[in-house]
């Protein structure tokens, strides 16, 4: 029988302070029952003696210490789940959202699942075309992988996500992805735009919605990615699927989770976010990848907005740290009215090196992402200097390099959300922009393939007739 | 045995229990009936702070806290090489055997395998008088690793009896006749992870470690028992640097921590490591490895202490006079683990959240590396420990604390910079902001078994360097057209020296290992190039057409020539004098 306290003795923002407990478990699932008899839910942060903390996910607001009654139900928060979870849609703590999106649970998982023994994964390695050719061609995505969008508020990351989640597929493989969306505090509006998405091109019925909007409770938002990933695993290590996880937007994740912080009068990491950011953030990107043995796979692609599109405050940062690479937004780009503007320097893949050449991609891949990069930043620096020097002072070769950025921006980042390019296309593209530099000029790429593909593009440059 | 304690605490990884009299600092215990592992770091009272290394969901006030009155070890014997441990020493393909895919909790394991029977060859003999670290046989653990069994430390005395033949590590190999009765010696030891393992003397290193990345052996070498440090932003190059040394190092024995960092990194090195040869013993590379996997995900507690199982692990190889070296990605994270321990404690914060102990954390870590004459009564042992950590400061700011604490005591860094990373120049080491303190340590080393003019080539095309930074400024002013023919040659020879010298491919597989002698051959090709194209300059040449020499091409494919083929470099000097000589007859 669970014991029902009456006890609280003092409410702090997110947090309840509940004394004179007996039994009570770090990390406990809570069941808070306010005087007009509605449930929230809560988790214990802390125990000392008989006293506990309590984090309310649905918030604060309308609880007294008088009436209000709380039971600890013996177990951490759990998400009930099974085949049929496909197509339904849940709320930010994995309950059914509607009477239709209630199923009959096969088992329950604990949301906070356990750390993959590194031993047990294995390496991800699986080209995943996207059709967009600055991600295929630069910042290749494989199976398993983990990459980030970092965006800015007002920039198209949701639409970039959705193209990729339309488009993507495993050459030479008819399995599709099933897709795992989970809507962190975004608003309404915008996860309309997903579900739409997925309506239209029938993805909706492999998909699972997690859904905790701009209006719904903040706190609820620790939990919420851990439920959509409790989703991820059961589909992709017990059901075997290919799962595609889109996590969005994973600041206002971090802004919960300050606030919890905050409340806790904890002392505060750099710009006042936890110290344990990095440790927490990675509870939840590295459940992503495949394991030795099993055909499924969990691949993330978490969005935030980048406050201040600054790449060093503490949630890119971190984030970066901990993922393998990261898609970044320039919104300069955007203003020049490119799409997808994809910010190809400071973006990085890195699991592409297993994913790309040979009987992935093509053999001349590497090489030619190597080269695309090196000219690319040279063509910006290039493009700097006309800016105070004019363009007349540059060099004959910096005048190339200049004339080769402006291509590069024009028609290998920028395609269009509808054009879905395959990796041939991509990489034919590459050879073809290259092709304006001299022979030597291409450092990075080995003899044998100048010799195989410059040709083919060489004669195609109007310059050269 | 001490009475149990009572928890009265738990907040994240640390608990507190009371009725802990009996226990000491850093002694282990078994945290409730899971039997989590912790570690005692704090005392108020009667009252113990604990560190737990697994998580502590569902555990209560109440419960039980069993003290086992040791402190964290490790457990060194045959059976060590090839291992993957988390940070307490636990192999995880043991877990994998037994708990499946997911780290649970309350997993034991045995560090080594006990039953497994290893050949043990005697060196000692019956009547020998031994001392501590004295050898009396070794175990042939991998084809390139003699793992000797060492006499205990603390134990000397007239070997009574020594087998030969097979055993298991619970075996008693020797006897040892001491002042105070038998000792049965047997090939596993236990060391507590913080405590140092002792040796006879330090010595200042004085050989040059090579590591087959050009820019670290020409520009900033590392010296066998030395430390380095690479701090830079995430993306920059930190981890895949620590795993080009790992991988082709000139030591014998090389201990990877994965600290707190991504799980497919460790998957990758061992899935990666049993394929690879190394370059001098043609044997898989994961035959002299050592590897400590606690990732991001795993408890923190135990990512704390994962940077100490690892040195003491190395320690106990420089013991039986091996070169060993330590890579540890990334002590930042390891820093961070004891922040937010200190911050449970509620320790008083000092810099960026960080306790004040930081510094002294990270000095007596670094301090633990070396070249020592090892313990042992007999002979003059040398083994080496060299450390290279990566930092990971926030936003790439080298103000932050652990890059500063760490940089007080390291004699090598390298400086990574995000802009090298972005035009994917790697590896992507500063070599404006970069130094070695140990050049003047090696010098006479390298000059002697390398080339007599090897670091004046390297001061050569350092100043190349420098001067190129200077004219781009100028550059930037005024355009190029302001530059004489020789600043032009400068800027050329620079942009040589760092496509085809500087920039190493870690996945191109002829590029990724260097060894020395291509690096000197083509760092010489480069300077004469230089010279020769300078004479021909003073000569009132056109530095256009030098700018379009047909051998620079050959140039800057020197770094792909096979290593079993270097001679061809030289070819290249010929190409260069016939290219001149004709642009002169024009
Ligand atoms: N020497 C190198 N050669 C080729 N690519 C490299 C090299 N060093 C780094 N890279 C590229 O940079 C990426 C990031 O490097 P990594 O070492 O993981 O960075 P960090 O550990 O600093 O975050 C790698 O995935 C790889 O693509
Ligand atoms: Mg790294």
């Amino acid at each position: 029988m669970l014991k029902e306290y009456k006890s609280i003795v003092n409410v702090s923002g997110p947090l309840l302070h509940v004394e004179g407990l007996e039994g009570v478990k770090y990390e406990e699932l809570v069941e808070i029952r306010l005087v007009d008899g509605s449930i929230r839910n809560g988790k214990v942060l802390e125990v000392d003696g008989d006293k506990a903390l309590v984090q309310v996910f649905e918030g604060t607001t309308g609880i007294e210490t008088e009436k209000t009654s709380v039971r600890f139900l013996g177990r951490g928060i759990h998400m009930y789940v099974s085949p049929d979870i496909l197509g339904k849609v849940f709320t930010g703590l994995g309950r059914p959202k509607t009477e239709r999106d209630k199923i009959i649970p096969e088992k329950s998982i604990d949301i906070n699942g356990a750390p993959i023994n590194p031993y047990a994964r294995d390496y991800p390695n699986e080209f995943i075309q996207t059709g967009i050719s600055s991600i295929d061609g630069l910042n290749t995505l494989v199976r398993g992988q983990k990459l980030p969008i970092f965006s800015g508020s007002g920039l198209p990351h949701n639409r970039i996500a959705a193209q990729i989640a339309r488009q993507a597929a495993v050459l030479g493989k008819k399995e599709e992805f099933a897709v795992v969306f989970v809507a962190i505090g975004i608003t309404f509006e915008e996860s309309q735009f997903f579900i739409s998405d997925f309506e239209k091109s029938g993805a909706i019925s492999r998909s699972v919605l997690i859904l905790n909007l701009a209006n719904d409770p903040a706190i609820e938002r620790i939990a919420t990615p851990r439920v959509g990933l409790t989703c991820a695993e059961y589909l992709a290590f017990e059901l075997n699927m290919h799962v595609l996880v889109i996590l969005t937007d994973m600041t206002n994740y971090c802004e919960a989770l300050k606030e919890v912080s905050a409340a806790r009068k904890e002392v505060p990491g750099r710009r006042g976010y936890p110290g344990y950011l990095y440790t927490d953030l990675a509870t939840i990107y590295e459940r992503a990848g495949r394991i030795k043995g099993k055909t499924g796979s969990i691949t993330q692609i978490p969005i935030l907005t980048m406050p201040e599109d600054d790449k060093t405050h503490p949630i890119p940062d971190l984030t970066g740290y901990i993922t393998e690479g990261q898609i970044i937004l320039s919104r300069s780009l955007h203003k020049k009215k490119l799409s997808p503007p994809i910010d190809v320097l400071p973006s990085l893949s890195r699991l592409k090196d297993k994913g790309i050449g040979k009987g992935k991609t093509r053999e001349d891949h590497s090489d030619i992402f190597n080269q695309l990069y090196a000219a690319y930043a040279r063509g910006k620096e290039v493009q700097e200097l006309a800016v105070i020097l004019g363009e007349a002072a540059l060099t004959d070769m910096d005048k190339i390099y200049f004339k080769f950025a402006e291509n590069f921006e024009n028609e290998y980042v920028s395609q269009g959300e509808y054009e879905n390019r395959s990796i041939e296309k991509t990489l034919d593209l590459g050879w073809k922009l290259l092709s304006i530099f001299p022979r030597e000029e291409l450092k990075r790429i080995r003899d044998e393939y100048l010799d195989k593909y410059l040709p083919r593009f060489k004669k195609e440059e109007p310059g050269e007739s | 045995m001490s009475k149990l304690g009572k928890i009265i605490k738990v907040a994240g990884p640390l608990v507190v229990a009371e009725n802990m009299t009996g226990s000491k600092m850093f002694d282990i215990v078994s945290v409730s009936e899971k039997k989590l592992m912790g570690e005692i770091i704090g005392f108020s009272g009667d009252a113990a702070s604990i560190q737990v290394y697994e998580e502590t969901g569902g555990i209560g006030v109440g419960e039980p806290v069993y003290p086992t009155g040791v402190p964290l070890t490790v457990e060194l014997g045959p059976g060590i090489i090839e291992s993957i441990y988390d940070g307490i020493q636990r192999p995880l393909n043991k877990i994998y055997d037994k708990a499946g895919d997911y780290i649970t909790r309350g997993v034991q394991v045995e560090a080594l395998d006990t039953e497994k029977k290893w050949k043990f060859e005697p060196i000692a003999k019956k009547g020998d008088n031994v001392s501590e670290g004295d050898f009396l046989g070794f175990v042939q653990e991998t084809p390139i690793i003699k793992h000797y069994i060492m006499v205990p430390f603390g134990t000397a005395g007239e070997i009574k009896s020594i087998e030969d033949g097979e055993f298991t590590i619970k075996d008693t190999v020797a006897c040892i006749k001491t002042k105070n009765g038998d000792v049965d010696v047997k090939m596993v030891q236990k060391w507590p992870v913080r405590e140092q393992r002792p040796y006879t003397e330090k010595i200042s290193p004085d050989m040059p470690l090579f590591t087959g990345q050009r820019v670290i052996d020409m520009f900033f070498p590392l010296a066998r028992g030395g430390t380095a440090c690479v701090p830079g932003p995430f993306g920059s190059g930190k981890t895949v640097i620590q795993h080009q040394l790992a991988k082709w190092v000139d030591a014998e024995v090389i201990v990877y921590i994965g600290c707190g960092e991504r799980g497919n990194e460790m998957t990758d090195v061992l899935l990666e490591f049993p394929e690879l040869v190394d370059p001098k013993s043609g044997i898989p590379l994961m035959k002299r490895t050592v590897m400590i996997a606690n990732t991001s995900n795993m408890p923190v507690a135990a990512r704390e202490a994962s940077v100490y199982t690892g040195i003491t692990i190395a320690e106990y190889f420089r013991d039986m006079g091996y070169s060993v070296a330590l890579l540890a990605d990334s002590t930042s994270r390891w820093a961070e683990a004891m922040r937010e321990i200190s911050g449970r404690l509620e320790e008083m914060p000092g810099e960026e959240g960080y306790p004040a102990y930081l510094g002294a954390k990270i000095a007596s870590f670094y301090e633990r590396s070396g070249v020592v004459k090892c313990l042992s009564g007999e002979n003059d042992r040398v083994g080496a420990l060299s450390v290279i950590g990566a930092v990971s400061p926030p936003g790439g700011d080298l103000s932050d604390p652990v890059v500063q604490a760490t940089l007080r005591v390291v004699k090598v860094f390298w400086s990574l910079e995000a802009n090298l990373a972005y035009s994917r120049h790697f590896p992507a080491i500063s070599w404006l902001n970069s130094y070695s303190l140990y050049i003047d340590n090696i010098s006479d080393y390298v000059k002697k078994n390398v080339k007599d003019d090897y670091f004046d080539l390297q001061t050569e095309a350092m100043r190349i360097l420098e001067k190129e930074s200077e004219l781009e400024e100028i550059v930037r002013l005024v355009g190029m057209d302001a530059l004489s023919a020789e600043d032009r040659l400068i800027l050329l020879t620079a942009r040589m020296i760092r496509e085809d010298f500087l920039h190493q491919n870690a996945f191109h597989e002829v590029d990724t290992y260097s060894p020395v002698e291509k690096q000197y051959k083509m760092m010489d090709l480069i300077i004469y190039f230089y010279n020769q194209a300078r004479d021909y300059i003073k000569l009132g040449a056109d530095i256009k057409l030098i700018e379009t020499m047909k051998v620079r091409n050959r140039i800057a494919r020197m770094k792909y020539i096979k290593n079993t083929e270097i001679e061809k470099i030289d070819t290249i000097k010929e190409e260069i004098n016939t290219e001149i000589s004709s642009l002169i007859e024009e």
